[in-house]
């Protein structure tokens, strides 16, 4: 059975980090089209700072994720801030403790994180948001994993369907957040935070997939 | 556009400070840079009332700090909720064992950050009841209310629930007070030109000279038309009329008038639209108790103007008459 160690793969958020700096003006540009042309810069400010703090540390993933959630709680605010700040300490929450992180914590991981978002905010599939490139990615890892593809391939799937989680924000309209007061004229546009989304489940599965044993 | 700003990134930082150095006498800064405080605050055996927004609508929400008005503010980046820690801050400053109320505007961030605020604070056995302002007619229609956005009548709304939490009221009371407030107020705003964004570097929006948007909201949120730009008395008729149709209310109806601009639009302009908007609700049979015109609540630099018409009753009226004493005069 595949499994990747929890205690030395905390560089997976530094180069999380680096690949949302690298997209700070295009997500900004992007959510400039629909919404107030922020999201870049209050992504890259939080996920840099982040990185601050666990740059030479050596940290290992479940401590990574969980400063990387704290940060985004504490000093980022706007909407961007409570749901990845919510994602990212679940997360950890669930792969504290586990020395080598199976499909099967993965999988409960992602759930978990899904769970804190829906929490607080009220977003459903369709509506324009980050859960349009998170929910199609879990189902497709789950999914993966119950028809018995090993962990590098389900993670493989999750990530092809992040991407087209995210693709298929342009056809949707906005039906929460402040794109929402756009109505049709939101249809069009990638949503900036499921591009986000699915920039983080990207690194953070293509990460744990180069370091699979 | 040509600004006063030192690091684009570092705007709200500048903002807060140069702001606590000319108000030393009435507001301090809290532990948490981001939580404007009333000088004396908390306030024993008073309910703290507290607010928070992103930054950008000076004088809100900072402005509105201070004694009979706002204990704390909880403070974000531009056009940006404030985090949830700063939510709970601002409730912890304001906290004088009686419980606080936490009086917003009804936007995505907020909702979330001051749901994991009030989280943190039941933690710590603080009794917190909030009221969401919705008073922006356009931002939806009328049967589904609670999809409105809050704008300039979140003003009205703590100065109800300041005044009312200052004559020693319980939680409930102020609560109840503020949300009729909001309940009894409608707002409209008109654009003439966009804002931007430091950081962003170019406006997140047009309106093609020429033109006005009418229903736009506090960070841009296109309106519910876009057309030519009219005379001031038609624009002012305008208003009054989308808000009053929406408002309904009985004639001989008693109500008090706020005019803010919403940054880049000179005072005397406001002053013109409120020469017919005067006359307008008149003619409607409603009584002007009192009218607040100024820079209240902004967008950065947006050209603009909103109107808020709320109607008062026994119980609101004499609260428009508490003494405040904020940075801004009310």
């Amino acid at each position: 059975m595949q499994t990747f160690d929890n205690a030395s793969s905390g560089a997976i958020v530094l180069s999380m980090a680096e690949r949302i700096v690298e997209n700070r003006a295009y997500l900004s540009e992007i959510d400039g089209k629909i919404g107030d042309g922020d999201h870049g810069v209050n992504m890259a400010k939080g996920f840099g700072m982040a990185a601050e703090r666990l740059k030479g540390k050596d940290a290992p993933l479940a401590e990574s994720l969980d400063t990387l959630g704290t940060v985004l709680m504490t000093e980022i605010g706007g909407s961007m801030g409570p749901l990845y700040g919510v994602m990212f300490t679940e997360f950890a929450e669930t792969i504290e403790g586990v020395e080598a992180i199976d499909a099967a914590t993965y999988s409960k991981m992602l759930h978990a994180g899904l769970a804190g978002i829906q929490s607080i905010g009220s977003a459903k599939v369709g509506d324009k948001t980050l859960i349009d490139t998170l929910v199609p990615a879990i189902k497709a890892f789950d999914k993966a994993a119950a028809e018995g593809k090993s962990f590098s391939d389900a993670l493989e799937a999750l990530v092809a369907a992040a991407e087209a989680g995210r693709d298929s924000t342009i056809n949707l309209v906005a039906k929460i957040g402040r794109a929402s007061r756009l109505g049709e004229r939101s249809l069009g546009v990638l949503d900036a935070g499921a591009t986000s989304c699915a920039i983080i489940l990207k690194e953070l599965s293509d990460g744990a997939r180069a370091r699979l044993t | 556009m040509q600004r006063f700003i030192n690091d684009p990134n570092l705007v709200v930082e500048d903002t807060v400070k140069g702001f606590v150095k000319a108000h030393s006498d009435i507001v301090r800064l809290a532990e948490n840079p981001r939580v404007i405080v009333a000088k004396d605050a908390p306030f024993a055996g008073k309910v703290g009332v507290v607010t928070g927004g992103g930054s950008g609508h000076e004088p809100a929400f900072i402005g509105y700090t201070g004694k009979n008005m706002l204990d704390a503010v909880a403070v974000g980046e531009l056009f940006s909720s404030p985090t949830a820690k700063s939510f709970y801050d601002a409730i912890r400053e304001a906290n004088g064992g009686k419980g606080v109320v936490v009086l917003y505007g009804n936007y995505a961030g907020d909702n979330m950050n001051v749901k994991m605020a009030m989280k943190l604070a039941a933690k710590e056995g603080i009794e917190v009841v909030t009221v969401v302002a919705n008073d922006d007619v356009c931002s939806a229609p009328p049967e589904e209310r609670e999809k409105r956005r809050g704008v300039a009548g979140e003003i009205f709304m703590w100065k109800m629930g300041g005044a009312k939490a200052a004559t020693g009221a319980s939680l409930e009371e102020v609560r109840a007070t503020a949300q009729k407030a909001i309940d009894n107020c409608r707002s409209i705003g008109v654009g003439l030109g966009p804002c931007t964004l430091p950081a962003v570097g170019h406006p997140n929006f047009q309106i093609e000279p020429g033109t006005m948007e009418v229903g736009i909201g506090h960070h841009g949120e296109p309106g519910v038309r876009v057309e030519k730009l009219k005379t001031a008395d038609e624009v002012a008729k305008d208003m009054v009329k989308i808000v009053l149709d929406d408002h309904n209310l009985p004639e001989g109806a008693e109500v008090a008038v706020l005019v803010s601009g919403l940054g880049a639009t000179p005072l005397n302009e406001l002053y013109i639209l409120n020469d017919t908007i005067e006359s307008e609700i008149s003619a409607r049979g409603l009584k002007i108790v009192k009218t607040w015109i100024g820079n209240y609540f902004t967008s950065l630099e947006m050209v603009g103007a909103t109107l808020t018409v709320m109607a008062l009753d026994e119980d609101l009226k004499p609260l428009l008459d508490v003494e405040t004493r904020c940075t801004i005069i009310l």
